[in-house]
């Protein structure tokens, strides 16, 4: 069903990816020479997660005339913000800057793709906001990109890939938390690997397809990973975001916690109360791709009462992911009294910096102070 | 809605099926008498080999007593190797018609020497026979074959399919490729040719890659969640990977692998085949027919939704069917057949997960 109400805040919107020359102007004289003279400048960055001709990665009506996924200001207003009457859409530009191996090599161009977003994006389109592109293999770079860029209210999420070096919820990373809680970000875990691990316990699939369906288990590691290291007691205001997940495997997890923790609480004695508490109040998922049968409203119904919470779910169109068709964002099945938490309310209490913009009346570019 | 929380009283009015019984070594001598000479040496001098930093011995300890039940400690040896022991604390106390022997240990499914494997697969085939089934006839052997020598393991499963006391066909869902690879196929061709279902238990390392994506976990509870999303992998991969056009009438029985998450899984699949269906024209099928037709999962550790019914609701998205019940006998988180659903079950849902089902798949 279309958007009943309108104003809603749309969590996983992907502009078109910037190239290398567009993120060139951005890159400090050092690294500026390394990519001219390494050729990296002429490289893509295409993340393997995310081909831009594969169906998946760009609706048909949602590409560039030259067929790219997503595109620019122009058409990220008139495909993905109006039809929708978004009032805030947050970016995340997954770039493939993650990837790379040399750390000081990935915090530069990630500061890059961070700026490039402030200034093109951003700064053009008041109902823009965005998360904050990190190099996650090391923390204390990744904290000091944090740094710089925090005082840009318009940035109000840290962006993780779902697949990276470690588990999330390791002590190593913990810094990066300290940060966001510092700092009113949430943190943002995405669909997508770096690869830097089989996708699978058992290996290297074959296709791209089930790369993708296995997405949700990696998601499921790292909720059990965050609650298992006890990153909820440490942080206590800490909200994780699962962008692109899907939600039908979440009650399964809320289940096995639940249970596995009255047998297992010895090993992990900080989990102070049922995995199923501290869910619903620190773990949010965006609604798309949305993982249940197509014209099955009971399927929806029954499965958010499982869930069991109506505090969970953030929209989001994934844009230009081709997850609906049409301006049918929403399935049916949705319980009418939910649609406000669903489309605005719970994105305002997951992210404090999109709230204070709210509170303000804000529409935003005004409060801005721009990345250095 | 309200539903009313009893005991599912099966094992009171009819005798079960127990889909899930691990047999234990008293001590490893047991296995020399099935070894061959060269073999018992080189398991005394070098052990086994495989891929993690600790032989021997689990490297995510378990979480009282070795992961076994503090009771079903016999005078001497380990939980599950005495049988007199599995008598009277569970085949005669619990009224287990038949049991599935899942011999976990030894059996070669994690060993890199492919013909050490060989060797530990025939003996542990042997010693099933010998020490279990031959005394105890309520229960049935698997053919335990090292999944990575998948020609050795086709042989091992026409020489062992004649003897109808073997029912299915066990080895590791953790190997060092997706199962659904090519390179396995032998194994589900002889599979399906003695029509013997492949049972797939949930094991902690064997083809080396982490238990998750992002790495390995830390803690047990980490470790024993992954058995779960493993699980989902590997039916992905023999979903995706084609098997089942290629076997349609292959029987696959994850074992201790969870079973909630497989609705959700289904759609989750469904949708992205409707997408990608240019990338796997093979896949003739919605995924979630195949999920429907090809798999039945055991039960044990079930899930213990806050509200009862909701596990229901989900067994009716799974289908009756589909269920086989397992009690992971010796094992700390053992399933009593009388406790583990905490709704009421019709008389034909009890006959089908507590009986029926086991039979339809295993040919009993």
């Amino acid at each position: 069903m279309k958007l009943p109400l309108k104003g809603a805040i749309d969590c996983d919107l992907h502009p078109g990816m910037p190239s290398m020359a567009d993120l060139t102007p951005y890159l400090d004289p050092f690294w500026r020479d390394q990519f001219e003279n390494r050729h990296i400048d002429r490289m893509g960055f295409v993340l393997t997660s995310y081909p831009p001709n594969s169906p998946l990665t760009g609706r048909p009506d949602w590409r560039t005339p030259q067929g790219q996924p997503g595109g620019g200001l122009d058409m990220i207003r008139t495909k993905a913000l109006d039809p929708f009457d978004t009032r805030f859409a947050i970016c995340n530009v997954l770039h493939g800057a993650i990837a790379l191996f040399n750390e000081d090599m990935s915090a530069a161009v990630c500061s890059a793709v961070n700026n490039w977003t402030a200034k093109e994006l951003l700064d053009q389109e008041p109902r823009l906001r965005a998360s904050i592109l990190v190099p996650a293999h090391n923390p204390e770079l990744a904290v000091k990109e944090i740094e710089r860029v925090a005082a840009d209210k318009r940035f109000v999420q840290i962006l993780l890939p779902v697949m990276g070096d470690m588990l999330l919820g390791r002590r190593i990373y913990w810094p990066v938390y300290e940060a966001a809680e510092k700092h009113g970000l949430a943190v943002g875990v995405h669909a997508g690997s770096t690869y830097r691990w089989a996708p699978t316990p058992s290996g290297w699939p074959a296709h791209r397809t089930e790369d993708y369906v296995v997405q949700s288990a990696a998601f499921e590691g790292q909720v059990v990973s965050f609650l298992a290291e006890g990153v909820f007691q440490k942080f206590p205001k800490l909200r994780l975001v699962l962008l692109e997940s899907g939600i039908t495997w979440l009650p399964s997890l809320i289940w096995r916690t639940s249970k596995e923790w009255r047998g297992i609480r010895s090993e992990v004695p900080w989990i102070d109360r049922s995995p199923l508490e501290i869910i619903h109040e620190h773990v949010r998922l965006t609604l798309q791709p949305l993982d249940v049968p197509k014209d099955e409203p009971d399927i929806v119904a029954r499965t958010l009462e499982h869930i069991g919470s109506d505090r969970m779910l953030l929209f989001s169109t994934d844009y230009p992911h081709w997850q609906f068709d049409g301006e049918d964002a929403l399935p049916d099945g949705i319980p009418e009294g939910m649609l406000q938490n669903l489309l605005i309310d719970n994105a305002l209490e997951t992210y404090p910096r999109l709230r204070a913009g709210a509170d303000s009346g804000d529409t935003g570019g005004r409060n801005k102070e721009t990345v250095p | 809605m309200n539903v009313t929380v009893r005991e599912a009283r099966a094992a009171q009015k009819l005798s079960f099926i127990d889909g899930d019984i691990h047999p234990a070594f008293r001590q490893i001598s047991d296995l020399y008498p099935f070894l061959p000479a060269r073999w018992r040496e080189h398991m005394q001098t070098y052990g086994e080999h495989i891929r993690q930093g600790l032989t021997g011995q689990l490297a995510y300890p378990r979480m009282m007593a070795s992961g076994m039940r503090a009771d079903a400690f016999p005078e001497q040896g380990p939980p599950g190797s005495d049988l007199e022991l599995m008598r009277k604390q569970h085949l005669d106390a619990n009224g287990v018609e038949t049991g599935m022997l899942v011999a976990l240990s030894k059996g070669g499914m994690e060993e890199r020497n492919l013909d050490f494997a060989a060797a530990l697969s025939r003996g542990v085939n042997d010693w099933q026979i010998e020490h279990w089934v031959e005394p105890e006839p309520r229960l049935r052997a698997g053919i335990v074959v090292p999944q990575e020598d998948a020609a050795f393991a086709a042989s091992e499963i026409e020489r062992r399919a004649p003897d109808r006391r073997f029912v299915q066909v066990i080895f590791s869902p953790r190997a060092t490729d997706p199962i659904g690879h090519r390179r396995y196929w032998p194994i589900y061709e002889a599979a399906e040719r003695n029509n013997l279902p492949i049972g797939l238990h949930s094991a902690g390392f064997s083809g080396g890659h982490p238990s998750t994506p992002s790495g390995w976990p830390t803690y047990y509870m980490q470790e024993h969640y992954s058995f779960f999303t493993a699980m989902q992998t590997v039916v992905t991969s023999l979903i995706f990977e084609g098997v089942f056009e290629r076997f349609p009438k292959l029987k696959v029985v994850p074992i201790e692998g969870g079973f909630t998450w497989a609705p959700a899984l289904g759609w989750r699949m469904d949708k992205h085949w409707e997408r990608m269906r240019s990338e796997i024209p093979h896949v003739k099928r919605p995924p979630s027919e195949y999920l429907r037709e090809n798999f039945w999962f055991t039960t044990q550790p079930i899930e213990e939704p806050a509200k009862p019914e909701h596990l229901a609701e989900i067994i009716g998205w799974l289908g009756w069917d589909r269920l086989i019940f397992s009690s992971d006998y010796p094992h700390w988180d053992f399933d009593h057949p009388r406790h583990a659903f905490k709704f009421h079950l019709t008389d034909e849902q009890k006959a089908a997960v507590f009986r029926g089902n086991a039979k339809a798949v295993y040919g009993l």
